[in-house]
């Protein structure tokens, strides 16, 4: 089941997109989220929505790929739109049974949808064309800035990154601790959910214990490689922002102009009439 | 010149109770002494709880002496000052391979060293390369660690160590986790950084056939040094040897018990060859 959930996993090919600096990609991904979030105009949604599939296309990864990370949330999907459909005030169009169907809602609920879906597309695409080093990297070059207020940058981007080594190693033990359980009497599968909830206690034991004692031999490893700290610590794949990188910004700046300019002279474009 | 200088070490594992007072105390190294020259290759053997792995730590500066004192290059290990410079200088390659590669590519674990020590970005993707290659990884630098076998796994974490340009490697028991295809990978790569590379080892180990080609052996038993020698010295002994709890290469056993049957051959046969041209001489 965890492998049908795309959304996250890295898709490897080489594009225009994959190649970028990822402080790009995650600049990138908040100012599409925030240009999803910003009008609710038409002109507007049909200028996101160019501008996603464009991008979409350059990404070179599958629709079929993409749009099997919209399958983990649509119940989300499902439930928003349907509560916003239902349970907005206005002016009534419809009832179906005790419900009613407001013009506003049935608008809310359109708009919702579509909102959501783009968010996990925007993002999910960013995960795609970016490894996760590359995301840890760019996330602790961003966020350098905050070091003047006492965050530990540093130190949350290698947490990040050691996590993400990890997590094959442990889910194999998590693998490895079940069969041993199993083969002496546990049971994991049957039961209510009080039952299977104590049933995964002779699991999650051994493997805290396991996982406490990998971190501390993985301490003392990098010690021993003069691992301390950020301070004075060089790179071995720093970042730098290339032509195409500045391109990149360019083309993300007029994008965002372009989205503000609709919402705010969509009154002189010819009247269309989506809001209802 | 020496590369490694211990001095009358003792080392006290404390057991405290909640109140912070002293419950037990467990020395695990009890008045050792050795010498490491540069360039040797030097075993250090001995069975469970022998002290073998707390010595290891002490020469990279891990663990400090509770009395005694341990020079490495001439630095004094419990100088705060000389602490990274002791840790750059005696590498160390631990037991779990999982356990000790940080990265998730094998290049960037590679560069993790130098990357601590401050090595301008040209110059770690040069030593990056040459490490990889003296351990045979090279054609594997873009992989995932967790796609190696652990044999491969420990190699790369020997060439983490090589990025940093070490005099010396200490390797605490780096072959205990490993099936024997692995065993002989790491132990031959460990041999050939001796030999090409002038590279000092101190091959911590249980795995009796590991250390005959060492150039000395010591042979740690409850927190001592009991027995040293060069490895065909050492062999000629095993009764001792058993004393110990360790094994005896094959080999080295069957020419002992032939020996003792009356058959005429040279006392501390390590390799087979040996054995055989010992055996062909007798009829000749």
């Amino acid at each position: 089941m965890i492998r049908d959930i795309t959304i996250g996993q890295y898709y490897p090919v080489d594009s225009v997109l994959h190649r970028l600096d990822p402080r790009v990609k995650l600049n990138a991904t908040l100012l599409f989220i925030i240009s999803i979030f910003l009008y609710e105009t038409f002109y507007g949604y049909i200028a996101v929505t160019i501008f996603l599939a464009s991008i979409i296309m350059l990404s070179k990864v599958p629709l079929k790929f993409i749009l099997k990370g919209l399958k983990a949330i649509i119940i989300i999907l499902l439930f928003t739109s349907i509560f916003n459909l239902f349970l907005s005030k206005g002016d009534i169009l419809f009832h179906i049974g005790f419900l009613k169907v407001t013009k506003q809602g049935l608008h809310s609920a359109l708009f919702m949808g579509i909102r959501l879906t783009f968010l996990i597309l925007g993002s999910s695409l960013m995960t795609f064309t970016t490894t996760p080093n590359q995301l840890t990297d760019g996330l602790e070059r961003l966020l350098w800035p905050l070091r003047r207020i006492k965050v530990p940058v540093h130190e949350i981007a290698m947490m990040m990154s050691i996590a993400l080594r990890f997590i094959p190693i442990l889910l194999e033990e998590t693998d490895k601790i079940m069969k041993a359980q199993m083969a002496r009497g546990a049971d994991f599968e049957s039961g209510g959910v009080i039952k299977r909830a104590k049933g995964l206690v002779p699991l999650l034991v051994p493997l805290f214990v396991s996982a406490f004692r990998r971190a501390n031999d993985l301490a003392m490893a990098m010690e021993a490689r003069c691992y301390r700290g950020g301070e004075g610590r060089t790179k071995m794949k720093p970042l730098h922002y290339g032509r195409r990188d500045m391109i990149a910004y360019i083309i993300l700046l007029v994008y965002f102009a372009g989205v503000i300019a609709i919402g705010i002279y969509e009154k002189y474009l010819p009247y269309f009439n989506f809001k209802l | 010149m020496e590369m490694i200088k211990v001095e009358d070490l003792a080392f006290e594992y404390i057991r405290r109770n909640e109140e912070g007072d002293v419950e037990s105390i467990n020395r695990a190294i009890d008045g050792v002494s050795l010498d490491v020259n540069k360039g040797d290759f030097i075993a250090i053997i001995g069975a469970n709880g022998s002290g073998k792995s707390t010595l290891a730590k002490h020469i990279n500066a891990i663990l400090y002496p509770s009395e005694g004192t341990v020079w490495v290059n001439g630095l004094n290990t419990v100088k705060e000052e000389n602490l990274w410079e002791i840790r750059r200088s005696a590498g160390m390659v631990f037991q779990n391979p999982d356990n000790q590669i940080i990265a998730s590519v094998v290049e960037e674990d590679v560069g993790f060293g130098p990357e601590n020590l401050g090595v301008p970005t040209e110059e770690i993707w040069e030593r990056v390369e040459t490490s990889l290659k003296a351990v045979g990884m090279l054609e594997y630098r873009a992989q995932s660690p967790n796609k190696l076998s652990g044999g491969q796994k420990q190699r790369v974490a020997i060439a983490g160590i090589m990025a940093m340009k070490p005099d010396c490697i200490v390797l605490d028991e780096p072959t205990a986790m490993l099936d024997p295809d692995g065993r002989k990978e790491v132990i031959s790569t460990i041999q050939w950084l001796n030999q090409h590379e002038g590279i000092t080892v101190l091959l911590i180990t249980h795995h009796m056939d590991e250390v005959i080609n060492a150039d000395k052996v010591f042979v740690m038993e409850q927190g001592r040094i009991v027995m040293q020698g060069t490895p065909k010295e050492l062999f000629s002994r095993i009764p001792e040897i058993k004393k110990y709890r360790l094994d005896v290469p094959q080999v080295t056993e069957l020419a002992y018990e032939l020996k003792k049957a009356g058959v005429d051959i040279p006392e501390g046969i390590l390799f087979l060859d040996e054995l055989v041209q010992a055996l062909e001489n007798l009829g000749a």
